[in-house]
């Protein structure tokens, strides 16, 4: 299991795993979970485009994500923003299905783009993907604050200057990198899930955002190790324990949260002060958004 | 004349029993997906709509896997996740998002186990791609009466409650102050879109069960505000594009690469996509007429020092 062509997969997953976490964090905090699947799983059309002329996945996947991002971001200027989202995921999944058509690329190949691969990462990936998990991190740390406020209080944000339109362009090419690096080992349908469930499990324990991202960082570690070696030791594809584990995850929380505060409520004098711990920090979205 | 029918419709298009079955469940399924989607819309339900169709194709690698019809599969698998996320909390406005997804990333987690086991139960490599992308040229003919049943059970709950969950869509306060039991009509509605877009992902593929879900109801609601209208000219539209993507698809057999079609669902979203385009630039054109009609009024009654006279010269 830990023996020569698996020694990239673990440093790979854990890369994955560090990104989904921060990224994730920010994905819950905003409400964002339609685009941080979209964008991804659209991207599958750029992979299979990259398949048919020949040219490298990771470019194919990086090029139809930030294409994605900026779409979305482009169309939900006049529109829904959820429409926005579905109607760019469409089209890039429909020129998905047109370049798979024409590709002899067969379904082994389709299946682990996916659902992820853990035998696939070969050594050569490893170099551009640390690169492009730097620029991710480097990225959330210069959008931090911003993110933050325009998430949190917008009002704040707007008075103090802040565009909400270009945060949200910015965060969600942050999330198109991010699906970049990602995707060839977690497969690009169950990217999205990887930074959900660690995100919203670790926000129902905690309020500071720090500290929440370190939780969720180490929720997707436990996660993606666990996952990768449960798949290498039965051949199940890693993204039935990725997909399923997120949740599970947050279900527990959930329930023990729902436990403690019935422990807490029933002791006398701190009955109503249970706080809605699934609301977010926001008292409320604005319309549309 | 017939020449130029022809050229629309490449000789033994209404010969083919697959492409005359796909006009048929095409239509029914797009006037339905539009009528359902407008409330989808209106109600910013897009990702759980999504959601619900793509959760549904484990179901159907399931079906597969155990040799039942495909279509209760997918319905099953829906409405069970309809039911987790309603559990979940997606009525509160912040939470959808996530219950949401937590809903799909567990379903295509067992999407992904299915079709493993599918594929290594019966060496059909390529059921991924059939039950992932779907063909409106691959339904089956004797699904066909459920499929009309289906849609009309769903097009018939949708009408008689209509009232209820127009009011709750756009003002949930309001609907509860007049007595509409909120909280109900949210589930039952959940429940509706589940059906119809499990319809749609087993029959066209969960490509297009999104596109016609969204696409259309979103341009009708540029085109008119009044929601009932709206449904009606999403299905309309809807059908358009259904119809004229198998067009498209039918004479792409006669275009490069040669004795190779391209895919109809391809021509169908790239359909959906030019109607809601075009449909913002109608609407962005008549409220420029709107804009100007005011200005002269504006510049007719006051002084002329309003920016929209302004807005105008320029």
């Amino acid at each position: 299991m830990f023996s020569g062509f698996m020694v990239n997969t673990w440093i790979a997953a854990t890369m994955v795993a560090v990104i989904a976490g921060v990224v994730g964090f920010f994905v819950v905090l905003r409400g964002s979970a339609f685009a941080a699947h979209a964008i991804p799983h659209g991207s599958f059309g750029g992979a299979a485009g990259a398949v048919l002329i020949g040219a490298n996945t990771i470019l194919g996947l990086g090029i139809f994500a930030v294409g994605g991002a900026l779409g979305i971001g482009w169309l939900s200027r006049r529109g829904r923003h959820d429409v926005a989202t579905a109607l760019a995921l469409v089209l890039m999944l429909g020129l998905g299905a047109l370049f798979l058509s024409f590709s002899v690329e067969y379904a082994a190949a389709v299946y682990s783009l996916l659902f992820g691969e853990v035998l696939g990462v070969p050594g050569d990936d490893l170099l551009p993907m640390a690169g492009l998990g730097v620029a991710c991190i480097l990225a959330v740390a210069v959008l931090y604050r911003p993110l933050l406020l325009t998430s949190i209080t917008p009002e704040v944000a707007e008075a103090r200057g802040v565009r909400p339109g270009r945060i949200e362009t910015g965060f969600l090419l942050v999330v198109a990198l991010a699906t970049t690096m990602t995707v060839p080992v977690v497969g690009v349908l169950l990217m999205f899930s990887l930074m959900i469930g660690p995100a919203a499990t670790a926000r129902s324990f905690t309020h500071s955002p720090l500290r929440a991202i370190a939780l969720s960082v180490a929720i997707a570690l436990a996660i993606v190790w666990f996952g990768i070696a449960v798949a290498y030791l039965t051949n199940y594809p890693v993204g039935f324990f990725v997909g399923t584990l997120g949740a599970v995850s947050y279900a527990c929380a959930r329930v023990w949260m729902a436990w403690r505060s019935r422990a807490v409520g029933a002791s006398p004098g701190l009955g109503n002060s249970r706080p809605d711990l699934t609301a977010p920090l926001s008292p409320a979205a604005p319309p549309g958004r | 004349m017939s020449q130029v029918l022809n050229a629309i419709f490449a000789p033994g298009f209404f010969a083919s029993d697959p492409v005359r079955a796909g006009l048929v469940v095409g239509a029914v399924v797009a006037l339905v997906t539009g009528a359902v989607g407008v409330f989808t819309v209106i109600r910013g339900q897009a990702f759980a709509g999504h959601a619900l169709g793509e959760v549904g194709s484990a179901g159907g690698s399931l079906a597969f896997l155990s040799g039942t019809n495909p279509l209760w599969g997918y319905m099953g698998i829906a409405v069970v996740a309809a039911g987790l996320m309603e559990v979940l909390g997606v009525h509160r406005p912040r939470a959808r998002d996530v219950a949401t997804g937590l809903v799909l990333g567990a379903g295509l987690g067992f999407a992904a186990l299915f079709l493993y086991l599918d594929t290594t139960s019966s060496s059909t490599t390529g059921v991924t791609v059939t039950i992932l992308f779907g063909s409106l040229f691959t339904i089956s003919q004797p699904m066909l009466p459920s499929i009309v049943v289906l849609s009309t059970i769903a097009l018939v709950v949708i009408a008689s409650c209509y009232r209820m969950l127009l009011l709750s869509s756009l003002s949930p306060e309001l609907a509860a102050v007049r007595g509409v039991p909120v909280r109900a009509v949210a589930i039952a509605y959940l429940v509706i879109m589940a059906v119809a877009v499990s319809l749609a992902a087993e029959t066209i593929g969960t490509i297009l069960a999104t596109a016609l879900l969204v696409g259309p109801p979103a341009t009708a609601l540029r085109l008119t505000k009044r929601p009932g209208g709206a449904m009606a000219v999403a299905g309309l539209i809807g059908v358009a594009a259904v119809w004229i993507g198998i067009v498209l698809a039918y004479d792409s057999f006669y275009w490069p690469p040669v004795d190779h079609g391209w895919p109809v669902s391809f021509f169908v979203v790239a359909m959906v996509f030019v109607f809601y385009l075009g449909a913002g630039m109608v609407a962005a054109l008549g409220r420029a007429r709107r804009d100007r009609r005011v200005g002269t009024l504006l510049a007719m009654g006051e002084s002329g020092c309003e920016p929209h006279v302004d807005a105008d010269a320029a």
